[in-house]
């Protein structure tokens, strides 16, 4: 892939994710990676050892950090170009994450932390398409619960059910697995990579829990120099 | 999932320190509600006591106790002065009318007004049942006389010598009720009002009463106030006593004036002791008195008619002609020995004066409890901002941008505040309401909290900008929440 002369460029062809000669230096630590590339239904492990910027990574390719040097496009939109409102915009409409500690918003139900999302990243409110997500990962019986009267397993599958409802292009899972046996790891991923499918997104599942790497169509060794 | 209602969720998570906070605020809010309500209902009764009087013309002593006592009737008047006062200011150019009244007896502790048809149309006050009254001891009794009697018209009641309660009851002589006037939501639904005639005829026939409660009362006035009937009718007449009127002797006493003049003194020390416990003692003077009575009922007929010149008025309701008067009028009449003029505007000016430094101290202390709601509404929301800096980072990464989390924020504080104005206000206006229940109307105070103080207005908008105030800072905080950081911190 050639750097194209604009911004923009054709969404359409574009892969969902495209990075290319990134660096960015933190604490002491440099993040490199020359090039690096996910197209729709496709899915990556991300994998490193703790302390290997696996989190940098996320975090440079939801827009939350900006790299020193090279380029991340979303769609062809290179958002380390774009203001800040336009890439919290973009990064609500096109990213779904699946954060390592959940974080689901504690003062409101399962359902409308679902409803919240999709309010947040400005998609049509489908009230509809949440209660099917939340049957599809079987648990529509807890839409009216609080978060804090879930499980942790059950707390998990409502965190990826909030990534899910707005349809995002690109589904990232922070360390999805830590707290789960073999047979949950395999469902867990199962999951995401079915729901990712489901809505044509790309997945990158971030993990140092290397029973991933086989269950996905490619994985990717993050290394950074210190 | 709107912004305001993930604010209100965000709220219920910690609800004791909402409510908490919202009900400091509430009590901050009703303290300043009810005062400006109290003041605002105090200024307006005042005013309407007031009706458009400018001056009041009484016996000298204090102005504050003359106006207090002819507008307010709150305070037992300085003293008399004489009857022929009220056609000299009447006279006066700068002078619209002259109202006398005649103050010194009451009824279960209302009290009995002696003066012409001008005082009702002073108040505006419309006849609810019955007329005026058109003979002596014919009265006409307040909205809330009524209530409080329980009176009718066509009973008779006998008036108590002295403005509060007494034994000593002019029972002789009692007054029958013709009329009962409309609400006027002022001290003068508390008055029963009646001729200028009748209460000198009341106090002719029963003397001067020294050493009753109003002479105890009123260290000014002393003999004065019971002069209201004249004690110079010591002449011997032959009249059988009655209590019907109806017979108007027009020509009444004027050849037996002289005398009362002459033997004026000699009543004042005839009755030591209260004469109101053995009328009787006294019936010469009653049949003469009855006499004399009938005289000032033909005389009521035409007010401007001079009376014979010993007969007095306790004060004179002023109102101008010209709003020049307010300055050379009280000159004029303060220069006339025994008279001063009070003006019930600079009177009561000084009086709320005096009053007002209790009400800036509570004002003060309604403004301390807002601060300290808006102090612990700010400390509550920074907490709470503390403990959820995860939970907003995850909202900036679901696509809110900076603003709107601000907003959340902010939102946050504005319901908080909300909620306390509100439950502030219901405080003050419910706690009005009872208290004018429970004051009922008796006082003539009219406290209510079915109606707004205007101040109300600026009182709720500053409020409001106060809690908005105070959640820019943990707004800000939010605004400048470092997602990245915050999310790869423990």
């Amino acid at each position: 892939m050639t750097d194209p002369p604009n911004v923009m460029d054709n969404a359409q062809n574009a892969p969902v994710l495209a990075i290319q000669d990134l660096t960015f230096a933190y604490d002491r630590a440099r993040l490199s990676i020359n090039r690096f590339s996910l197209s729709s239904r496709e899915s990556i492990a991300v994998l490193g050892p703790s302390g290997c910027g696996k989190t940098t990574f996320m975090h440079l390719i939801t827009g939350l950090l900006t790299p020193d040097s090279g380029s991340i496009r979303i769609h062809g939109t290179d958002i380390t170009r774009l203001e800040e409102a336009q890439v919290d915009r973009l990064r609500g409409q096109h990213i779904g994450i699946v954060f390592q500690h959940l974080h689901l918003i504690p003062s409101i139900r399962v359902i409308d932390n679902l409803l919240l999302a999709q309010r947040l990243a400005g998609v049509p409110i489908d009230r509809a398409y949440a209660n099917e997500i939340l049957t599809q990962l079987g648990i529509n019986n807890l839409s009216t619960r609080y978060p804090r009267q879930l499980s942790q397993g059950q707390a998990q599958r409502v965190a990826i059910a909030r990534a899910v409802v707005p349809r995002p292009s690109l589904l990232i899972a922070d360390e999805p697995t830590s707290a789960l046996d073999d047979a949950n790891t395999a469902e867990a991923i199962g999951l995401l990579k079915n729901l990712s499918d489901h809505n044509d997104a790309a997945l990158i599942v971030v993990t140092h829990d290397e029973r991933i790497r086989s269950t996905l169509n490619n994985s990717f060794d993050l290394q950074a120099m210190v | 999932m709107s912004p305001i209602r993930l604010a209100l969720a965000n709220l219920t998570l910690s609800p004791l320190s909402s409510v908490v906070n919202s009900l400091l605020l509430a009590l901050g809010t009703a303290s300043i509600a009810v005062l400006l309500l109290a003041n605002q209902q105090l200024t307006a009764t005042l005013e309407r006591n007031a009706a458009g009087i400018d001056l009041v013309i009484g016996a000298k002593g204090s102005p504050l106790q003359l106006v207090l006592a002819g507008i307010y009737h709150a305070d037992v008047p300085p003293g008399n002065i004489g009857f022929e006062e009220v056609q000299k200011w009447n006279a006066h150019p700068m002078v619209n009318s002259a109202i006398p009244l005649s103050i010194g007896d009451s009824y279960q502790g209302h009290r009995i007004i002696g003066t012409t048809p001008d005082f009702v149309n002073l108040y505006d006050a419309k006849l609810e049942t019955g007329d005026l009254w058109a003979r002596p001891f014919e009265a006409v009794i307040g909205a809330r006389v009524a209530r409080a009697t329980g009176l009718e018209i066509g009973e008779t009641f006998s008036g108590s010598h002295g403005l509060v309660s007494s034994n000593n009851r002019h029972d002789d002589t009692p007054y029958r009720i013709v009329g009962q006037f409309a609400p006027t939501q002022s001290v003068f639904d508390n008055l029963i009002i009646t001729s200028t005639q009748s209460v000198w005829q009341m106090h002719n026939q029963n003397g001067h009463g020294a050493g009753d409660t109003d002479h105890k009362l009123n260290p000014h006035g002393h003999d004065d106030q019971h002069e209201i009937a004249t004690d110079r009718q010591d002449e011997h007449r032959e009249q059988a006593h009655h209590d019907d009127h109806d017979a108007h002797h027009e020509q009444g006493d004027h050849d037996g004036h002289a005398d009362h003049e002459a033997q004026s003194e000699h009543d004042h020390h005839e009755a030591p002791t209260s004469p109101y416990d053995k009328p009787h003692t006294q019936a010469p003077h009653q049949q003469l008195e009855n006499e004399n009575e009938h005289h000032l009922d033909g005389d009521r007929q035409d007010n401007a008619e001079p009376v014979e010149s010993g007969q007095e008025v306790t004060l004179l309701l002023v109102t101008l002609a010209s709003p020049m008067g307010v300055l050379t009028l009280p000159r004029a009449v303060n220069a006339e020995p025994g008279l001063q003029a009070a003006s019930p505007a600079y009177e009561l000016t000084r009086l709320l004066q005096i009053v007002g430094i209790g009400v800036s101290w509570l004002n003060a202390f309604a403004i301390v409890l807002v601060i300290s709601a808006a102090l612990s509404i700010f400390a509550a929301l920074y907490a709470s901002l503390r403990t959820r800096r995860h939970d907003l980072a995850v909202l900036r990464c679901l696509g809110a941008s900076r603003r709107e989390l601000f907003l959340l924020l902010l939102a946050e504080g504005f319901l908080l505040t909300t909620a306390g104005i509100i439950a502030g206000l219901c405080l003050a206006h419910g706690g009005m309401t009872l208290l004018g229940q429970w004051l009922g109307d008796a006082q003539g105070l009219n406290i209510t909290g079915w109606t707004w103080a205007q101040e109300e207005f600026w009182l709720v908008l500053g409020l409001l900008s106060t809690g908005i105030f105070t959640a820019i800072i943990p707004a800000w905080q939010a605004y400048q929440t470092d997602v990245a950081r915050t999310l790869s911190s423990p």
